[in-house]
């Protein structure tokens, strides 16, 4: 990994959402100011910044992150996902938002970014959960509105309308 | 349209959220997302690391000399443009938005730095060095009101601002012919709901029009603004409060934003730029708010048969450091109902309110129902143990009978209407009942630890803004004009193209009052909610707001939503009259549906809505006579049933009452002490429910924040006043796993007050379910008196095994380090006591010791130690590891100097990172071969490293004082080879930035 000089600005090439992006940081700069303040994109939402509760959570390549625990700089040549890359401005809303919706999973939404983010890197891993196994992946992440039953009964509901659909297949 | 067509019902329907889509997708906006102008500059707050303490002096000299710092101002330098915050009671305390000559609570704000970016300003904020000299601390409240209590504000003749005691009916009577007296304490522990946005202000001031433009997500109540503009020096017009269209979560926390309104628009001023800060959540957790900590002496006249005669309450509410609006709201916003939901004609309640050396309090969910309840509740449930009799009859022998509404409580609540007994039946066989007490006998049988506890709680909503008077006394009143009642405001409007916009004052919190409106207007309107536009985001130079206005006491459904409906039902009426000729029928006929506008008996008569709504705009001429042209209609409700504390103090505090029954089983283990939530049901009746969904999910919410009063959450201050929650790791808060579902049951009662029946629900649970818990968990316990929240498994474990045993033998040496304990009530210092065999005869050692060029080169991280009076040290030391250090001045003074036998040492360290006080005696005594050198010590540590990781410190600290003598030995043993300088303790730093996952 190269030595960087803390003062100097860092160019960093990235895919966010699924498009080529570039943008600058100074190395100390945390991957969750870079995405609101400098990418713009502020379906991340800062709660903690040490890393305890969760509503900064994105995807780097794939996988669950805090972006409040990364740096910037570590996702140069990377591929970064918020949620803003799950339905899009315009496309339909995913099953899985939708089922937040049906269920009233979000109350003021501020957590909830980072919940479907985790979420929907869950259910790709372990699509058959028990609601056991879905509270202890939720237990990464803090909501002081909803008391957590809503989010659970939309994500059992997502999982159940996919197994149906699985078996019609 | 051929079949008869019946209007379309929305209120009332489980209709999923308009909010959702926008919330989902991540494009909501919050206010740290709304865009910055180019030139907008931002701050970060330097906060004390001590309890109490005067600033002698703040050297901002080297933070100003940083590239990119545009301005550092202290307290000082805002007295040319504020004045201080005004309270109720008139106490000439001054509450400044930055501390002025002394600090008061650790994390208060003493120095913002304003610069490019938050970066540079927190470095600014690390560089700057404030002088302080500590004063006693006044922590525990019934300290604080004690005569040997340390006054805080010097200003005032004591701590205690308020001490009134109020008398209804003849308590003493009901006393002395009472059978049993029962009496019990609680001391109810200070928390907050931490909504998991934190505070953000973004200012801007005008100097051409004299206006501070602000952009905050503050949440009202809108009482606050004439607070900040009295600060600020102008009238209402002067602060243009901006509030965005998304918060995350305000739960009354957000009130306490508004000391930061008025110091970043004072900054903006003297920055000359915008200035936007956001707040951090070590910052919010250690100086947002809090709710008060109480403590409450409760007696209960009761009769054998378990009838309650009268009650005795003697209050004592904990405010922290400054009295800051709207507080004390907790203790009287509750005084009409302060005989709960039972028939209780007699009342003896004191009230006292106390300051003290921690954050301030203010509105937290609840606000003040929880505090009281707990008392009301475990004293209604001692009521039944102490004569042998069920805990629910005794509840249910003194609930309000159904035919006694209107009620009117002995404190003034005018209870409008409800049927307490059909809420138990209902909770009783719907939540099986019968079945809970089987399985506590069939658990207790097997060996097991299991309890049910019941609660019935009458929730105020939509608050009577005179309540807060009632602290004055009738004299007092006599000379203000009276303060009654409350508005509220809603706007409805149809654009040239039928297109329906609504507004109300509400900043929205996450509730879902866009829903609420959509449905209220979409069905006056013969329109989907989803066709309804709610902007709501609030302008209080544009909008239309009442001093009232805010997001507070669940008034939004007995509130603006009727001024709602009354927009939307005036908005109706005009559609009909412009409508009417056209359809050529009489008004009374016209019916509204499917977008189009009607005859009522005749649907193919009809116009379209848009065409309707047109000839408002486009030929306001051809309008009937008299009716003024355009689309806009706005309402104001005002219930006339709130009225001002009248002459004997009664007051209505609320408009309408709501109630909740709750009963519970846990399962304590035995061995851990943890409480297990097994079964809860929570029954309720708020009137008429507009949205099932979305009540539902409020009660769950407040349901969750009761199960975390009752098990997790605490803000936990050592004796010296250091704050020790400044992480979600150290303030807990509970996830997906610790908070299991309720089962939730409805009874509609409408509330005859308000045209829409209903009544606020949000906030019952929060005053329910922590004593319901209490009382399960004393019932599994042996009907234990003493239940002190939160209940963690430490406590619960003493409760069932006593005091911890002695530790073994071979653990005797760690036992010697009495390690920090953090539950309130005990020590908070980190002690220690040691020895070390020095190779060298005492007066050697004691040369070494008082010799400031020997001793800098021993000490830890040193650059060098200046006398600056006999025995009077200075220093320098940083501490620190990797790519983060702390600079720390250190000062010593050695007394007690008994050459070369003894001397004491007593000082401190301050710097960015905190700051510590302790003392240490040292021995030194001539052995063979050298000196036992024996030392004991006391430290406590503050501010930001003990708010952040307390129980990592205590290891911390015995490395220093480790190092300290190893490298003392090393030095007499052979002078030179220890090097001035050596950072100490890097495994301590270490650990933390790994911990906070820095490093």
């Amino acid at each position: 990994m190269p030595k960087l000089n803390q003062d100097s600005l860092q160019k960093i090439d990235f895919t966010l959402n699924g498009v080529a992006e570039t943008g600058t940081a100074e190395p100390r700069m945390l991957l969750s100011d870079f995405l609101r303040n400098v990418m713009g994109v502020t379906g991340c939402h800062v709660g903690c910044e040490h890393g305890v509760c969760g509503a900064c959570t994105v995807q780097i390549d794939g996988k669950a992150q805090r972006s409040c625990l990364t740096l910037a700089v570590q996702v140069a040549g990377r591929k970064v996902d918020t949620v803003e890359s799950l339905a899009g401005r315009e496309n339909p809303l995913t099953d899985l938002q939708q089922a937040f919706k049906t269920h009233h999973g979000l109350q003021c939404g501020y957590c909830t970014p980072g919940i479907l983010m985790s979420t929907s890197e869950f259910l790709d891993r372990n699509p058959n959960p028990t609601e056991e196994e879905v509270r202890d992946m939720l237990s990464g992440h803090l909501c002081r509105c909803t008391g957590y039953a809503g989010i659970v009964n939309a994500i059992m509901a997502t999982i159940e309308e996919r197994q149906g659909k699985a078996a019609a297949e | 349209m051929n079949e008869v067509y019946k209007p379309e019902k929305f209120v009332g329907k489980p209709i999923e959220r308009v909010e959702d889509e926008a919330l989902l997708r991540g494009v909501a906006r919050y206010a740290d997302d709304y865009p910055a102008r180019l030139d907008t500059r931002h701050a970060a707050i330097l906060r004390s690391p001590h309890a109490h303490a005067e600033i002698v002096s703040i050297d901002v000299s080297e933070a100003l000399a940083q590239p990119g710092v545009v301005c550092v101002i202290t307290g000082d330098d805002l007295l040319e443009y504020v004045d201080p915050f005004l309270n109720i009671v008139k106490a000439p305390m001054k509450l400044w938005p930055l501390a002025v000559e002394r600090v008061r609570y650790v994390g208060e704000a003493v120095v913002l730095v304003v610069a490019m970016d938050r970066y540079i300003a927190e470095d600014a904020v690390d560089l700057i060095q404030v002088e302080y000299k500590l004063l006693k601390p006044a922590v525990k409240p019934e300290f604080a009101a004690s005569e040997e209590a340390p006054v805080i504000h010097t200003e005032c003749d004591s701590n205690v601002l308020s001490d009134r005691e109020f008398t209804y009916g003849d308590p003493d009577k009901a006393f002395e012919e009472c059978d049993q007296k029962v009496e019990i304490e609680i001391d109810f522990p200070r928390s907050s709901i931490t909504p998991m946005e934190n505070f953000v202000v973004m200012a801007d001031y005008h100097p051409a029009e004299n206006v501070y433009d602000v952009l905050s997500n503050f949440q009202g109540p809108f009482t606050v603004h004439p607070v900040m503009c009295r600060a600020l020096r102008v009238k209402n017009t002067g602060l243009r409060l901006r509030t965005p269209a998304n918060t995350g979560g305000g739960f009354g926390i957000k009130v306490a934003i508004f000391p930061y309104i008025v110091l970043m628009a004072i900054a903006s001023r003297i920055a000359g730029k915008p200035v936007k800060w956001v707040e951090d959540r070590l910052e919010h957790l250690s100086s947002a708010t809090a709710a008060p900590n109480r403590i409450v002496k409760i007696e209960a006249a009761a009769m054998k048969d378990g009838k309650v005669t009268a009650f005795r309450l003697d209050q004592l509410d904990d405010y922290g450091a400054f009295l800051r609006a709207p507080m004390p709201g907790p203790l009287y916003r509750m005084h009409g109902v302060t005989t709960g939901s039972y028939e209780i004609p007699n009342l003896y309640v004191r009230n006292r309110l106390v300051m003290t050396n921690k954050s301030p309090s203010g509105m937290v969910r609840g606000f003040g129902g929880p505090q009281m309840y707990f008392g009301i509740e475990r004293v209604m449930h001692r009521v039944a143990i102490e004569l042998g009799l069920d805990p629910l009859d005794v509840i249910e022998k003194n609930l309000i009978s159904a035919n006694a509404f209107p009620y009117h409580a002995a404190a003034g609540g005018v209870f409008d209407s409800g049927n307490y007994q059909a809420v138990v039946a209902l909770a009783k066989k719907e939540g099986k009942l019968k079945e809970l007490m089987e399985r506590r006998d069939k658990a207790r049988a097997e060996g097991k630890l299991y309890g049910i506890g019941y609660t019935a709680v009458t929730e105020p909503t939509h608050s009577n803004m005179g309540y807060i008077t009632t602290i004055l006394t009738k004299e007092e009143r006599a000379k203000r004009s009276p303060t009654m009642g409350t508005n509220s405001n809603a706007t409805v409007s149809v654009d040239p193209f039928g297109g329906v916009s609504c507004s109300t004052e509400v900043p929205p919190m996450g509730q879902g009052h866009a829903t609420l409106m959509a449905q209220i207007v979409a069905e006056q309107l013969g329109l989907q909610p989803t066709e309804i536009s709610c902007n709501m985001e609030l302008d209080t130079q544009k909008d239309k707001w009442s001093i009232a206005a805010g997001n507070y006491s669940a008034r939004f459904t007995s509130g603006p939503a009727v001024a709602v409906q009354m927009a939307a039902k005036m908005m109706r009426q005009k559609l009909a009259e412009i409508a009417a000729p056209n359809l050529n029928i009489p008004v009374e006929e016209v019916e509204f549906g499917n977008n189009l506008i009607f005859a009522r008996d005749n649907p193919d008569n009809f116009l379209k809505f848009y065409r309707v709504a047109g000839t408002a705009h486009w030929s306001p001429a051809s309008l009937p006579d008299g009716m003024a042209g355009g689309l806009s209609e706005s309402a104001v409700w005002t219930p006339r049933e709130l009225t001002a504390p009248d002459e004997q103090d009664r007051i209505n505090t609320s408009l309408v009452y709501g109630f909740n029954f709750d009963f519970c089983g846990v399962e304590i283990d035995r061995d851990t002490g943890e409480v297990k939530i097994d079964h809860y049901v929570t029954a309720h009746d708020a009137g008429t429910i507009l949205n099932p969904l979305i009540a539902h999910g409020q009660i769950l919410g407040s349901y969750s924040h009761g199960v975390s009063e009752a098990l997790y959450e605490e803000f936990v201050y050592g004796d010296d006043g250091s704050f020790k929650s400044g992480t979600f790791a150290d303030y807990l808060v509970p996830s997906a796993t610790e908070v299991p579902e309720p089962m939730v049951l409805h009874v509609e009662t409408p509330s005859p007050l308000t045209p829409l029946g209903a009544k606020g629900l949000a906030d019952g649970n929060c005053m329910s379910t922590p004593v319901c818990i209490a009382n399960a968990v004393s019932d599994a316990l042996d009907n234990i008196k003493d239940i002190q929240l939160p209940l963690f498994p430490s406590r619960v474990s003493e409760l069932i095994h006593g005091d911890e045993p002695p530790p073994p033998e071979r653990l005797s040496q760690a036992a010697e380090e009495t390690p920090a304990k953090t539950s309130s009530g005990k020590s908070s210092a980190i002690t220690g006591t040691g020895q070390s065999m020095v190779p060298a005869d005492p007066q050697t050692v004691w040369d070494t010791l008082l010799d400031p060029i020997k001793l800098a080169v021993v000490i830890p991280g040193c650059h060098g130690l200046d006398e600056v009076a006999e025995n009077d040290y200075r220093a320098e030391i940083t501490l620190g590891a990797g790519p983060v250090r702390g600079k720390f001045l250190a000062h010593v003074k050695l007394s007690d100097l008994n050459e070369p036998k003894s001397v004491t040492l007593a000082g401190g360290l301050d710097g960015p990172l905190g700051s510590s006080q302790g003392e240490g005696r040292v021995r030194l005594e001539a052995v063979e071969g050298g000196t036992q050198v024996s030392y004991e010590y006391s430290v406590e540590i503050s501010g930001k490293v003990a708010a952040v990781g307390s129980r990592l410190i205590e290891g911390g600290a015995r490395v220093v004082v480790n190092q300290f003598f190893s490298r003392l030995i090393k030095q007499i043993e052979t002078p030179g080879s220890v090097t001035a300088g050596e950072a100490g303790t890097p495994s301590l730093f270490q650990r933390i930035l790994q911990w906070l996952g820095i490093n």
